[in-house]
């Protein structure tokens, strides 16, 4: 096969990803905000109108109660959010598939059960508990994998299903008790309630973070420019990176000024991590969202569209199982009620909330972060207002139909931005 | 399952390079219709066989019969000599055979490069998104590509950069046929010549090329063999340059006064005009396709392997 060399114009080199004449520059800082802009515009929102939203809310409650925003009710905060958020994480890869799990509450709520039975009334080792409850969840989603792959129902319908049945095990499973206690001094327990970093550690924690998004972002611009193709220049990088360490160790000491930052939320950050990495630098990731924007297409770039699905409902139910002990492990029992309520709709909200499109094909794990950060608040800030759960439930039906319109609005204007 | 007008034009053929792909007999229904039947149809390395025929005459369908989107019902398909069995898109890139499909098969959401590998990508574990990057704008470039840059989503490109795309991707890898579905039907009249030429390096590299069009101009000026398709049958295969423009329309349009029909009239009385469903050529006969069991051919990606039988015996994973 020929390759015909590029042709580089005359004069300054050009970067050969930059040749086109229509291309307007796009260069240092102003260049950024620019490129940004356009992106906005183009109905590319990211997590900007989410952040914004966190933003409105902490303001709202903090003039209304200034307890809202001390490091004492950040701390329980984060800790509360851990176990939706975990789900909700679930709930992104199938969201990003274009399918939907309905029943990630009652697989929590199961899975629940399964450790507290098997920890508690059977004696078996906690790992061995934690490994079985898993494996619930596994099989949850192969269950799952079966009937779409194999039987072609949607899955809207066979997590309905699931959300009834699973729900009915985990009663069944918690009858002769009702609801079973874990024992206040074990790791488990002690995980979710008691274990925060030590500030050292914490706020090295920090620095490696920044350092590793400073050192991947300044060798991928090298790679590019070994190659010849444009580079972000460093001076962003660093101004970026430098964003990033005040913003975090600011986030940091805050709440070191109490508790500190529970090992649990350490947790939640780093499954969002792997995931984040998993979906945008894998060939496996890649073929998650080429299966949500087209299965068709995908199918025939050889890509195995069923094994595709099968991985984004087991995930899904896997992190709903990790989720459901994590509550319970926060809660110190496994109930009955353990799942049910709003857990489902908590989670599957804040995906969408975060960004996630019902669409499929777009969205990022970090969704599940954002989402379940206005959700919690929404929770934590009408509780501290002594607000019953009724109006709970009406300002996150309104949030979460925000963020739906805007997911629909954003998808229009991609379509009249020629972005699909 | 013979198919009259097969053999002597075969053997008349100038240069011959060696066999690549010999379809014999192959034939295909979506339910009630036979959108295939009995197909015969030979490529050469270094040739360039035109697929010709009108609207709905099956070319489409053979496409993604030779691409492993449907398997076919019966027939035999053999590649470089040996049989083989197409059931997958996976079996067809193993074997070395690229397709353009008509609808171009893109990923909106997917940027141009994600587009371009997807389901090749350089280093799975930890994408290789620089070095995909600048392969991708080697082959963009080879096409005289006017994409202004790779890393925006497919769905804001124009009919003509997408389809560059498509072709771009088929490029990828070396494959060793070509099947290229209506390539220039979105492209200006430059790009149209870029494809041509891209053709022609294809063939001088050795590549078999199967390529549909409705353009006979196009036709012409690129392939060495013509093969028309009608209501679903081998209608006569042509050697360019002892054939007019007008006994190939004659072959697609099925007029009764050419030479290739009246000889096959002679050896098969089941002339494809009066055995042949008379509405093959809408899109209409799809809606009729709807007994249970057969139109799952038509259903969604993630239902078709498993609810076919033959495709399910021999898929791999
Ligand atoms: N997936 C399908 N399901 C049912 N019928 C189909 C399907 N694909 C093609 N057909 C039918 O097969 C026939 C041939 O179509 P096609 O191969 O697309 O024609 P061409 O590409 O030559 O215009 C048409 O009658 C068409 O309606
Ligand atoms: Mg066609």
């Amino acid at each position: 096969m020929t390759t015909a060399p590029p042709k580089v114009p005359q004069g300054a080199p050009v970067a050969s990803d930059r040749l086109d004449e229509r291309l307007q520059a796009r260069e240092g800082l102003s260049g950024w905000v620019q490129s940004w802009i356009d992106r906005f515009r183009g109905g590319d929102l990211g997590l900007l109108p989410v952040i914004v939203g966190i933003v409105v809310i902490w303001t709202t409650f903090q003039i209304l109660n200034p307890i809202f925003l001390s490091s004492a009710n950040l701390v329980n905060l984060t800790l509360e959010s851990v176990a939706t958020g975990v789900i909700a994480l679930g709930i992104v890869f199938v969201l990003l598939l274009g399918e939907i799990d309905l029943s990630v509450g009652s697989v929590s709520g199961l899975s629940a059960a399964t450790v507290a039975t098997l920890f508690v009334v059977k004696g078996f080792p906690a790992p061995v508990a934690i490994a079985a409850s898993i494996g619930v969840g596994v099989v949850v989603g192969l269950i799952y994998t079966l009937m779409f792959n194999r039987f072609g129902v949607p899955s809207f319908v066979i997590s309905l299903a699931g959300l009834l049945a699973f729900l009915g095990v985990q009663l069944w499973l918690l009858g002769e008790q009702g609801s079973i206690n874990l024992p206040f001094d074990s790791g488990l327990v002690r995980f979710a309630q008691i274990s925060f970093m030590p500030d050292a550690v914490s706020y090295v924690l920090v620095l490696v973070a920044v350092a590793a998004v400073f050192a991947s972002g300044f060798y991928n611009a090298k790679a590019r420019r070994d190659k010849g193709l444009s580079a972000p220049s460093t001076n962003g990088l660093l101004i970026k990176s430098g964003a990033l360490l005040v913003g975090l160790g600011v986030a940091t000491w805050y709440l070191n000024r109490d508790r500190g930052v529970g090992w649990m939320f350490v947790f939640f950050l780093v499954l969002i991590v792997i995931s984040n990495y998993m979906l945008t630098r894998t060939k496996w990731g890649r073929s998650i969202f080429a299966v949500g924007g087209n299965a068709e297409a995908a199918r025939r770039s050889g890509i195995n569209v069923n094994r595709v699905y099968a991985w984004g409902f087991v995930v899904c139910s896997v992190l709903a199982s990790v989720g459901g002990i994590l509550a319970a492990a926060r809660l110190g029992s496994a109930t009955p009620a353990t799942g049910t309520g709003d857990v489902n709709l908590n989670a599957i909200a804040a995906a969408v909330i975060g960004g996630t499109s019902l669409f499929g094909g777009r969205g990022s794990a970090w969704a599940a972060l954002v989402g379940i950060i206005v959700i919690t608040s929404i929770t934590s800030g009408l509780t501290l207002l002594n607000l019953s759960s009724g109006y709970r439930f009406m300002v996150t039906g309104a949030v979460l139909l925000l963020a739906v319109a805007l997911d629909s609005v954003a998808r229009r204007s991609r379509a009249s931005h020629g972005k699909g | 399952m013979t198919a009259p007008a097969t053999d002597s034009p075969t053997t008349q053929r100038p240069k011959v390079g060696t066999e690549l792909l010999a379809l014999r007999g192959v034939t295909k229904h979506f339910g009630a219709v036979a959108a295939l039947t009995g197909i015969d149809l030979t490529v050469h390395a270094g040739e360039v066989v035109a697929l010709v025929g009108d609207n709905g005459a099956g070319k489409s369908t053979l496409v993604k019969v030779l691409a492993g989107v449907h398997a076919a019902d019966s027939g035999t398909i053999s590649f470089e000599g040996q049989d083989v069995r197409i059931h997958s898109p996976a079996d067809a890139q193993d074997l070395g055979i690229a397709t353009v499909y008509q609808d171009l098969a893109l990923c909106e959401n997917l940027n141009v490069v994600e587009n371009l590998f997807l389901g090749q990508e350089l280093r799975p574990a930890r994408l290789d998104d620089v070095s995909m990057e600048v392969k991708a704008w080697e082959l963009l470039r080879q096409l005289s590509a006017k994409i202004p840059t790779v890393r925006i989503p497919v769905a804001s490109l124009s009919g003509g950069q997408r389809q560059t795309v498509a072709i771009a991707r088929s490029l990828l890898g070396a494959p060793k046929i070509i099947i290229l579905d209506e390539p220039t039907a979105a492209l200006g009249v430059a790009q149209t010549a870029e494809v041509l030429n891209l053709v022609e390096r294809l063939r001088e590299n050795g590549h078999g090329v199967i390529m549909i069009s409705h353009n006979m101009a196009d036709v012409l000026a690129v392939a060495d063999t013509v093969a028309v398709l009608r209501l679903g049958r081998n209608n006569g295969f042509f050697t360019v340059g002892d054939v007019s423009i007008e006994q190939i329309i004659a072959a697609i349009t099925g007029a009764t006064d050419n030479a290739v029909t009246q000889r096959a009239s002679r050896r098969d009385p089941a002339t494809p005009e009066t055995e042949a469903p008379p509405d093959a050529t809408t899109d209409s006969t799809r809606d009729a396709t709807t007994d249970a069991g057969e139109s799952d051919d038509t259903a969604s990606a993630r239902d078709d392997s498993s609810s076919n039988p033959t495709a399910l015996t021999s898929e791999k994973e």
